[in-house]
């Protein structure tokens, strides 16, 4: 940008041929009057040089957040993993006296995480379950069925359900879901489903992976719903035309024109919807029912790797129980860095490079 | 917020959408047309065909109506019930007095009130010029370069780290034995939240201000940091102050990162260096505790803290709508 400025300069001190046949004398004291305004004004080379490094600072700081963050959980993380290793990951201990597997016993110094990666990944997967068909039901009638009219309201309601903070989705699950689930849900999943093994009657809290499932699927469905309804409006208008007019119905317009061509956008978005589920914290400690045990039962209460570091960082009795958390910690970041880098490669895949429709 | 995320590979090359849906349209024109030589070859099954296909269409229909009933039902549920518990909590004394201990009826959350406002305000301190920093890097300096894309990629990155690991780290950065747990960690760790989310939107509204506006200062002998400053800057100042907005509704509302940064603390304290009290933390202390004065009091923190984002997300629609930038691109 400088350059612009020092053309400029030499530009207006060149006296043009006009101004010397007019007035000679007066161009000249003129140009030497800019030039004088000019040099006095000083360079400003140092100050945009100074303000270009500083702007680079700016955005050299987030590279060192994220590398400061990476340091200090693995610097955190050290004891546990020279004791354990890899094996903390999978290994599991036994009860000295009632011989049941036991897993998280910081008194007497034994840790596994083995429980609360089960945790994490059934309260994810039953949100998904839960939350997908849902999603992409809500994206299908927003951009190709819905009424004008309701387009907007809709739209804005669902990203509203984006802005409440999790903390109060938990105090809503606490209050109001888990009681529900408690009373009128529950039970018929155990009389009807019982015999799978998956809903067994020996929880009378209401807390537990199911309802964290279902917390959790309330709170990812916006973001799934809002990035398919964005994939789903990239893929062109031609193409919705050219299917209807071979003379498919709107469904098999949605299905092959649609769907068909945004599914990777929307594995991209499924994905991205998992990444949250997966860090998710305060709805999923509130209502997962924090027992670090595995059971078959989707009924029994459970621990998320997020909710033991919610619920035990505070208070942790040892530097090796600190350790073992936030190698938690760790695992949550790398892995949620792997499905968010996934999904954001994903979406980018459909999106880019196609126009936005105009709605 | 994702609207802002996919126009970040839109220079890149090597993607022709042309050619790729002529043939996603051949495929799809030869698929029509064998299934409609087929109806003619079973010319009996036909009515049934055309029958059960409408069927499909409207079935798939209801389905995605009874899907967003489905969505919308909790929530309407979840704020109607919110309004409904929070309303009938909400008194004077809420927003005078601090907490009574444990056990006892009254008190107020004056202190987690004053508290949340001061770890915002130190969050907004330390995430606002470096957000707005990268941005203007982003946007002005380092337009299509390999640092850049690292750069708006780490930003990502950094948006999708749990909260509660955020938390992790900043403990381990900040909380030491000399200084246990204080408002300055909680509030470096809501700042640090709201770093990516201010630059990628400065970036995008930086973006859209015309280059002619640019060369216009240039051409007046503007020297550049001033014009990105007080030209640039501030013909995107909405679209930044939204993005500045969207980033404080989503910090206000964060729990998990305070719960060891901030800790919470039931008496009168706005010191830098000794716990401090949030809203998102007592609601979270108060829910799971077995009074029912204290869930009472939760709910009507979840209400104000719902109404102060809800008012600040619609203010950013609002000042969105009708922005200088509006139209300008």
């Amino acid at each position: 940008m400088p350059e612009i400025r020092i053309s400029q300069s030499s530009i207006q001190n060149q006296p043009s041929p006009g101004d010397i046949q007019a007035a000679p004398p007066a161009s000249a004291a003129e140009s030497s009057a800019i030039r004088k305004f000019l040099l006095s004004r000083g360079n400003s080379a140092i100050a945009d040089r100074g303000f270009h490094w500083l702007m680079v600072l700016c955005a050299l700081s987030i590279f060192a957040i994220v590398v400061l963050i990476a340091s200090e959980l693995v610097r955190g993380s050290h004891l546990t993993w020279a004791q354990s290793g890899f094996k903390f990951f999978y290994t599991s201990f036994v009860d000295p006296e009632s011989k049941s597997p036991l897993y998280w016993d910081p008194v007497n110094g034994h840790f596994s995480a083995l429980p609360f990666i089960y945790g994490t990944l059934v309260s994810s997967f039953l949100a998904l379950l839960l939350a997908v068909p849902l999603a992409i039901g809500v994206a299908v009638f927003l951009t190709e069925m819905c009424p004008r009219i309701l387009r907007g309201p809709l739209a804005f309601l669902t990203e509203l359900l984006a802005a409440i903070p999790s903390v109060i989705y938990g105090l809503w699950a606490v209050f109001v879901l888990v009681p529900l689930m408690r009373e009128h849900i529950n039970p018929p999943l155990i009389k009807f489903l019982g015999w799978t093994g998956f809903f067994n009657d020996d929880n009378p809290t209401g807390l537990g992976f199911v309802a964290a499932g279902v917390i959790l699927a309330i709170m990812i469905l916006p973001i799934i719903s809002s990035l398919t309804r964005e994939v789903m409006n990239a893929v062109p208008g031609s193409q919705r035309e050219a299917v209807l007019a071979l003379g498919a119905t709107r469904w098999e317009m949605i299905r092959m024109g649609v769907l068909r061509n945004a599914r990777i956008g929307i594995v991209g978005a499924v994905i991205l919807g998992l990444g949250r589920a997966l860090g998710e914290t305060m709805a999923v400690t509130m209502v997962i029912g924090n027992t670090p045990q595995i059971q078959r039962s989707m009924l029994a209460s459970g621990a998320s790797m997020a909710s033991v570091i919610a619920n035990e960082y505070a208070e942790a009795t040892s530097d090796l129980h600190l350790s073992a958390l936030t190698e938690i910690g760790l695992a949550l970041f790398i892995v949620t860095i792997v499905v968010n880098a996934l999904a954001r490669v994903l979406v980018w895949a459909v999106t880019r490079g196609a126009p936005a429709r105009v709605n | 917020m994702t609207s802002v995320m996919p126009n970040v590979l839109e220079g890149s090359p090597g993607f022709s959408p042309c050619k790729t849906h002529r043939n996603r349209q051949q495929r799809l024109c030869t698929r029509l047309q064998n299934r409609s030589q087929r109806r003619i070859t079973l010319r009996t099954g036909s009515k049934f065909r055309s029958t059960w296909r409408k069927g499909t269409d409207h079935l798939a229909t209801a389905l995605a109506v009874a899907s967003t009933i489905l969505v919308v039902a909790p929530l309407l549920a979840i704020f109607g019930y919110l309004i409904y518990k929070g309303a009938s909590s909400l008194n004077w004394a809420f927003f005078t007095q601090i907490p009574k201990p444990e056990g006892e009826v009254g008190g107020g959350m004056a202190n987690a009130i004053v508290g949340s406002g001061v770890l915002l305000g130190l969050a907004s301190l330390i995430g606002v010029p470096i957000g707005i920093g990268g941005g203007v890097f982003l946007a002005e300096f380092g337009r299509g370069t390999k640092l850049a894309n690292a750069v708006r990629f780490t930003a990502d990155v950094l948006n999708g780290v749990p909260s509660i690991v955020m938390g992790v780290a900043v403990y381990g950065l900040v909380v030491t034995p000399a200084m246990p747990f204080s408002a300055i960690s909680g509030g470096i760790a809501l700042g640090i939240m709201m770093i990516p989310t201010v630059t990628r939107t400065t970036e995008e509204m930086l973006l859209m201000v015309p280059h002619s506006v640019r060369e216009a200062a240039l051409a007046l002998g503007v020297p550049n940091w001033r014009s990105v400053l007080s030209i640039t800057i501030k013909t995107a100042s909405p679209g930044i102050i939204t993005g500045c907005m969207l980033a404080f509704a989503r910090v206000a509302g964060e729990t998990a990162p305070l719960i060891f940064t901030a800790f919470g603390n039931s008496n009168w304290s706005v010191a830098l260096n000794r716990p401090i009290s949030a809203l998102p933390l007592e609601i979270y202390r108060y829910a799971i505790s077995p009074y029912d004065d204290q869930h009472r009091q939760a709910w009507a923190a979840a209400l104000v803290l719902v109404v102060l984002i809800v008012a600040a997300v619609s203010l950013v629609r609002y000042v969105a709508g009708r922005g200088v930038l509006k139209g300008a691109s």
